[in-house]
């Protein structure tokens, strides 16, 4: 048998948040040494994963599978394609990156760092999943860390609200989804939860049709899908830096690769069905969240709607089921995560210091911390679909997906790229640029080097994948294609 | 198949130790009033786990179901599984009884515990209207007693007191119901009667009426709305390890019963005349449960609301009349008696070192004692339906034999009982993990044996949902046996 | 990998963007040493440009040379693929020669010096990029994203609204752009890929059928313009210009150098090189629409020229009455590609011909013009033109160029806006006789606003306030201007070793 990665990469944060809830708070060194450890190895397997997958091959790959609970058909399946695969590497650079900003933390680090690995393993643990228990085990596993670290470690004024609002979105769609996954579970008559068993189940059109918005609405909240995309904004700027990077950049993507696994692949005539519903959301998604990112006067929340609004493209990528819109929204997903952690690291490295994120107090910073700025700009760019950068790869074929489906909905999204263009600018030029005011000018200083590791890592895998796609494009290509045979066998 | 006077006692061998040990506990309270610490309740635990010993050695179910002593009680997996369950929720009710000072010393309420497990593991066992009722009785009236038992205490008398009455009242119509069946069918033995059902002997249309009112005795022991009115009051004043007790096994005795009867009664071509019913009183008691819940600031309202909900979700299992559905229940049970014991534990020990069972008494809990705030953590998400616990799971099943058998919109009701169910919980772990402390003073556990008996609860939580597949084949077990 | 195999045009984009990130390894603190590398880096361009344009066979079989094709995103069929011909050679020529040039101008930059020349940089590798794409989305990529290094140029070296004109600037074009995109997808979805020579093969003859249920023509119309707004916002055509006066005033000299220099012929080539060949049929149609509207840009554009107080909105609006000029002729081309006749043809010809080397010549001469304000600029701290008066005589050096330039400018025969402009309008005059008369007002009041210049800042009475404090260009300066006036000045006289290669194109192209 084959070294278990998946596993290891799932259940190493899983024991290592444990081990450290076990030990004496004091030795904030110690825990925080073993966090990054952690997500070190975790980084490093999901490279490795990453490099060593077959992409001629395709297909699932590093496949493990153990018997759970046969009496149900549940079994702790793991594997990864092409689809996924770029997940796991995202979730492995933005936990890394996590744990790099947060190494300053100083309340309760013991239970940040472990909460941290909780949410790791959760998110590890959804993209591998080959089998729908396992998915939604891992998928529920995140509720409590995401809840207790946006009320414990949160600004102050909202987090209460915001980390009560986004937990109970988040559950009520997982559990939605819950009821779709059962109901389909039980007119397989295969028993069993295995998505592989599952894809080939060949559902009756009425049970794709009546059962495909349960699954596709329920995950796609946790993707910020419209109107259910509200908990984000709020979401996000309650949280703290490192648990905004794990949301919007990975946690996001889980709602939207959930959808993805569960409802468009498991019911593809259901997504046919539903697609035009889908693109008009998602499309709304994508203007809605960029007109209202641009009157935000929070720093903060400028980017939890821009991210309501990137979202938007990755589900019209989906909703168009060609080639193009899907190898686009996986593309999207990962440049989408990159792009955001980045961001909220930034806005997290501001706050730190001018302790406001009102637009109208902030200014001048590029003096201050020039990698910043340039880390927010080149994030910035990847935002507004700059060519060069990995925004623009992975919108394009989003947009061409749009246009072999429903013209309309790539004209209309558009738009945002100018909106998106527009309130990036703005911010870059009040938040970075200008005189400084007097209120914060104290509390100024450069970054530390671990946040220079992570803006300036971040900054330059964007600007690589949006020169060379292909380092990404062929891997989600094979991914793309056995979704699109399941759509075409079905 | 039928066997020998011995076999049958062997196999009430459990019941029979029970009041063995009921009668060592009487002698102790003779011999030794006052210099016991906690050797009563070490005593009853250790008289409990034989209990399961010899449940194991000597009671386990044959292959087959069989009838014993005169068709008045039935050797099956039944039996055997909620016999287990309502031991150890005595065993470690016991365990958790040894740190409170006001019963510690006081055989008598060991006595009833025994007692009243002795009753519960019959209520389980019986398929006889007039054991059924016996059993019944034998189980309720010393948790009537146990929960005035702190006579100095107003709440706790008061509590007895309410819940007697209660009681009584839902006891009076159970027995009118069970009354009315009699007349229906001309016998007390549930098989027979189901044959007659069966034959068209006896009218469906009486059974069903008579059910109706057997079902609100049922209601009021598993404390589903609106028969739900006693919990809040009962579980706030009555003595915390008793109320874990209450919520946990007496709450399992009345499901095993209510199951018994349904199966037995109805087989799946009747079942649509109750069916109803039962998903009616899931709904009432899910939403009464969830919403009450929320403004409580008394954490042991808070629980008992919450306990009312979860029999909610255990009804769901129970609407569908499938196999899936009672092993959901079943595991539902299982789960919940480990989660509640725990939480319970943990609010009797809090409530004794800061004299409050106020919400506000569990802020900044996290900074006082770590420890016990991450054990609430647990027990909270169990409930809350939140994997790894064992919660979760047990909900998947009940919500998923809801949809297996056509009632998905029941399902989809309790899915947003759960999201209104996590607010709260989610809102008592703000409190725990968030508020500041009124007092930074540490709290230390220094009960070693209540620590052991705490700690094995929660590892039961966590492995009741990790390691799915032998508590599954028990309950599954458990559900074939009806 | 052997990095001699990478071909030549690879080369020159890529030069420019690693040599700026090159840049920013230097410390900020050595200031020197950072524009002495950045001059040396925006050189090797340059170098390479004339090696390509000595090794430019204009009779060759092939249309476009220096071909290369790299596979970037096979999912939607789009590859890097590179190539010139003779009009693109010509912008790549400019582009190559303005930015080492401007890059010397922008000497006098004393903040943050890396940034600015690290921009700089950037933006030659994107405006290079434009001109040798051959592949729709390629050619978007490079398009766009110049934009972002001149938004920064402006915004954060420019002068008090800065702010306001990067903002109208970046949004603008943007905004133009847009469409762009959405009708370069269309093209992509419509035709499979995103290659311009294979687009090119099928795409301007499908007429008949439906796409999306709509008729092809609608289709192709609603493109068509797309495209033209995307590139009539760029160049800028009237009523799409009111960006540039602003963009261009406060930007800084080097900034604006470049921008009225080269981005503002991205737009031009947009015509020449997309829209005519893509659309034959479309743009025929409205070929008189996009005629009137480069009259009005002549004629609107040196009537405000004429009334500004400000030198340096003055020459803003003077590029958009050149470049009025350039449109007036595709708008000819455009209508003539639908005649058959040989004499219009022939015409048309010329008109291109002329557009191409008006390009260049504005190029030149706009930079020129720019740079002069600067250096004027520099010392006085004002443009207004009514505080100068009478500087010719404390710097007559300055003076002669400056007449020298605006003469260029004015179309003084001699020198190169001459040679161009008369190609100009006798290409056009066949075609749009009426039109062509009435921008002969526009020439007309060109003549009043460079003479108008010239007589405030450099006779009437001297102001005594500069006395002073206004000293002579200096040598750093003359490097600068110099080589632009022996090009304006080798154009005119002989303009035909640059005529040679466009026309070879030309002729091919229409």
């Amino acid at each position: 048998m084959t070294f278990p990665f998946l596993s290891v990469l799932i259940l190493l944060p899983l024991f290592a948040g444990v081990v450290l809830l076990l030990l004496p708070a004091g030795k904030r060194g110690l825990i925080r040494s073993i966090a990054l450890g952690v997500s070190l190895v975790t980084f490093v397997i999901s490279v490795y994963l990453f490099a060593a997958y077959d992409k001629v091959a395709a297909g699932y790959q590093f496949v493990e599978q153990m018997q759970w609970l046969p009496a149900l058909g549940i079994s702790y399946h793991l594997g990864v394609d092409g689809f996924s695969l770029p997940l796991e590497l995202l979730a492995g650079i933005v936990v890394l990156c996590g744990v790099m900003v947060s190494w300053k933390v100083e309340d309760r680090a013991r239970e940040f760092f472990a909460f941290i690995m909780f949410l790791a393993s959760s998110v590890f643990g959804v993209f591998a999943s080959l089998d729908l228990f396992v998915l939604f085990f891992f998928f529920e596993l995140a509720v409590f860390p995401k809840y207790l670290m946006i009320v414990m470690w949160g600004s102050p004024k909202t987090k209460e609200y915001g980390g009560m609002k986004l937990t109970l979105y988040l559950f009520l769609g997982s559990v939605v989804a819950l009821v779709g996954v059962l109901a389909i579970y039980f007119s397989s008559g295969l028993h069993t939860f295995d998505l592989l068993a599952l894809e080939q189940a060949g559902f009756g059109l009425a049970v794709q049709k009546l059962w495909f918005p349960f699954i596709f609405i329920g995950f796609g909240v946790l993707g910020g899908l419209f109107p259910f995309h509200s908990w984000a904004p709020d979401g996000h700027v309650a949280a703290p830096t490192a648990v905004s990077m794990l949301l919007a950049g990975v946690e996001m993507k889980v709602g939207a690769f959930a959808a993805l696994r569960a409802g468009l692949m498991l019911l593809p005539d259901g997504m046919q069905f539903w697609a035009p519903a889908v693109l008009i959301l998602a499309t709304i998604n994508v203007v809605y969240g960029a007109f209202i990112a641009m009157i935000q006067t929070d720093f903060k929340y400028v980017i939890g709607f821009s991210s309501v609004s990137h979202m938007g493209l990755v589900f019209i990528g989906f909703a168009t089921l060609t080639p193009e819109g899907l190898t686009g929204a996986g593309l999207q997903m990962f440049s989408h995560g990159i792009m955001t952690a980045l961001f909220f690291s930034v806005v997290g490295m501001v706050y730190d210091r001018a302790h406001t994120r009102n637009l109208a107090e902030l200014g001048g910073l590029a003096k201050h911390m020039p990698l910043a700025m340039i880390g927010f700009v080149v994030g910035g760019l990847v935002s507004m679909g700059m060519p060069g950068f990995s925004g623009f790869v992975a919108e394009i074929p989003i947009y061409l997906g749009a246009w072999k489906t429903m013209p309309l909905v790539a004209i209309i999204s558009a738009i945002s790229i100018v909106v998106t263009a527009a309130y990036i600018l703005l911010v870059v030029r009040r938040v970075f640029f200008g005189e400084t005011p007097e209120p914060i000018r104290a509390g100024m200083s450069d970054i530390s080097i671990m946040d220079k590791i992570v803006v300036v890592g971040l900054s330059l895998l964007m600007i690589l994948i949006g020169l060379i796609p292909s380092l990404l494009v062929p891997m989600i290509q094979g991914g793309v294609s056995h979704i699109l045979s399941l759509v075409g066998g079905a | 198949m039928t066997l020998t006077v011995a076999q049958m006692t062997l196999a009430i061998m459990p019941e029979l130790l029970m009041i063995v040990l009921a009668g060592v506990l009487i002698v102790i309270s003779i011999i030794n009033r006052d210099k016991c610490k906690q050797v009563l309740g070490c005593i009853t635990a250790g008289g409990m786990i034989l209990a399961i010993v010899s449940a194991f050695l000597f009671a386990m179910p044959k292959a087959e179901p069989i009838l014993m002593w005169g068709g008045m009680l039935r050797l099956d997996s039944v039996t055997f599984v909620f016999r287990l369950i309502f031991l150890f929720g005595a065993a470690v009710t016991a365990i958790f009884s040894c740190t409170e000072e006001t019963i510690r010393c006081r055989p008598e309420f060991y006595m009833m515990l025994v007692f009243s497990t002795l009753g519960m593991s019959l209520m389980a066992a019986s398929c006889d209207l007039i054991m059924l009722f016996l059993a019944i009785e034998t189980a309720s009236i010393p948790l009537y007693v146990m929960a005035g038992i702190k006579v100095k205490e107003e709440k706790s008398v008061e509590a007895g007191l309410k819940y007697f009455l209660f009681g009584g009242m839902s006891s009076a119509i159970m027995v009118y119901g069970f009354s009315l069946i009699y007349g229906f069918s001309g016998t007390t033995q549930l098989f027979d009667i189901a044959q007659g059902v069966i034959a068209q002997q006896v009218p469906l249309a009486g059974v069903v009426v008579a059910v109706v009112l057997v079902l609100a005795g049922f209601a009021f022991k598993i404390s589903a709305a609106p028969f739900h009115f006693w919990a809040p009051d009962v579980y706030e004043g009555a003595p915390t390890s008793v109320t874990g007790f209450l919520s946990t096994a007496s709450k399992a005795a009345g499901f095993a019963a209510l199951i018994r009867v349904l199966m037995i009664l109805f087989d799946a071509n009747s079942a649509e005349v109750w069916q109803a019913l039962i998903a009616a009183l899931a709904v009432a008691s899910m939403f009464t449960g969830n919403l009450v819940a929320i403004p409580q600031k008394n954490i042991k309202r808070l629980l008992a609301y919450s306990s009312i909900a979860q029999a909610g979700y255990i009804l769901v299992g129970l609407t569908s009349h499938s196999t899936l559905g009672v092993s959901g229940a079943i595991y539902y049970l299982m789960a919940y008696l480990v989660t509640n014991l725990a939480l319970f534990a943990i609010v009797g020990w809090i409530g004794r070192k800061t004299g409050s069972d106020s919400l506000a008494a569990y802020a900044g809990l996290s900074k006082r004692s770590p420890g016990l705030a991450l054990a609430m953590l647990i027990g909270l998400l169990s409930l809350g339906g939140i994997p790894p616990f064992g919660g979760f799971f047990a909900k998947l099943l009940v919500f998923g034999a809801a949809v297996e058998s056509g009632w998905a919109w029941l399902a989809i009701v309790g899915v947003i009982n759960s999201v209104i169910g996590l607010y709260y919980y989610l809102r008592v772990l703000k409190i725990m993990y968030v508020d500041e402390p009124a007092e930074n003073t540490p709290l230390k556990v220094k009960e070693p044996l209540w620590l052991i008996g705490l700690i094995l609860c929660l590892v039961l939580v966590t492995v009741m949902g990790v390691v799915l597949a032998p508590w599954f084949g028990i309950s599954n077990w458990a559900a074939i046996g009806f | 990998m052997n990095f001699l195999s990478i071909p030549i045009l690879a080369w020159l984009v890529l030069i420019p963007v690693l040599g700026g990130l090159l840049l920013l390894l230097i410390p900020g603190k050595k200031v020197e040493l950072i524009r002495w590398s950045a001059l040396g880096i925006s050189l090797l361009p340059l170098f390479l440009t004339v090696l390509l344009w000595l090794n430019y066979q204009p009779k060759a079989e092939a249309h476009f040379q220096f071909e290369m094709i790299i596979p970037w995103f096979e999912v939607i069929h789009s590859s890097i693929h590179f190539g010139l011909d003779g009009i693109s050679l010509t912008m790549v020529l400019l582009t190559a020669l303005l930015t080492p040039l401007s890059i010397l101008t922008s000497f006098n930059i004393k903040e943050n010096v890396k940034a600015f020349m690290a921009l700089f940089l950037f933006l030659e590798t994107g405006i290079l990029g434009v001109f040798v794409s051959l592949d729709l989305l390629i050619f978007f990529l490079f398009w766009e994203i110049g934009l972002v290094p001149m938004y920064f140029l402006i915004n954060l070296w420019g002068g008090d609204k800065r702010n306001y004109a990067s903002l109208k600037f970046i949004l603008f074009t943007m905004g133009g752009s847009l469409g762009l995109l959405l009708a370069i997808q269309l093209l992509g979805v419509l035709m499979g890929t995103f290659d311009l020579v294979e687009i090119l093969k099928s795409w301007p003859f499908l007429q008949e059928g439906t796409i999306f249920k709509i008729p092809y023509e609608i289709v192709k119309a609603i493109a068509f313009w797309a495209f033209v707004i995307a590139f009539a916002i760029k160049v800028p055509v009237w009523p799409f210009h009111t960006w540039l006066p602003d963009a261009h005033t406060e930007a800084p000299t080097g900034g604006s150098m470049i921008l009225a220099g080269v981005l503002l012929k991205l737009g031009a080539y947009g015509f020449l090189r997309l829209v005519l060949p893509l659309f034959p049929v479309e743009s025929a149609k409205y070929a008189g629409w996009l005629a009137a509207l480069a009259v009005a840009a002549i004629v609107f554009g040196a009537l405000s020229a004429a009334s500004q107080t400000d030198f340096k909105r003055l020459v803003a609006y003077s590029s958009i009455n050149h470049m009025g000029f350039v449109i007036l002729a595709v708008a000819a081309a455009a209508w003539a590609g639908g005649n058959t006749d040989p004499a219009v043809r022939q015409s048309s010809v010329i008109a291109v011909n002329g557009a191409v080397l008006q390009m260049f010549n504005h190029g030149l001469s706009a930079a020129g013009m720019f740079f002069l304000v600067g250096v004027l600029y520099d010392r006085a701290h004002t443009r207004m033109l009514d505080k100068f008066g009478g500087l010719f005589a404390i710097v007559p050096n300055y003076g002669a160029i400056l007449i020298f330039l605006s003469m260029a400018s004015l179309g003084l025969p001699g020198l190169n806006g001459f040679v161009s402009e008369f190609m100009i309008v006798r290409g056009v005059w066949p075609i749009y006789m009426a039109l062509t008369a009435v921008s002969m007002i526009g020439l007309l009041f060109t003549g009043v606003y460079v003479l108008k210049a010239i007589k405030l800042v450099l006779q009437g009475p001297f102001n005594e306030t500069w006395a002073g404090r206004i000293s002579e260009i200096n040598v750093r300066e003359l490097v600068v201007i110099v080589p632009l006036m022996i090009l304006i000045l080798s154009i005119g006289i002989w303009p035909s070793w640059i005529l040679t290669i466009i026309n070879q194109t030309v002729m091919r192209w229409f």
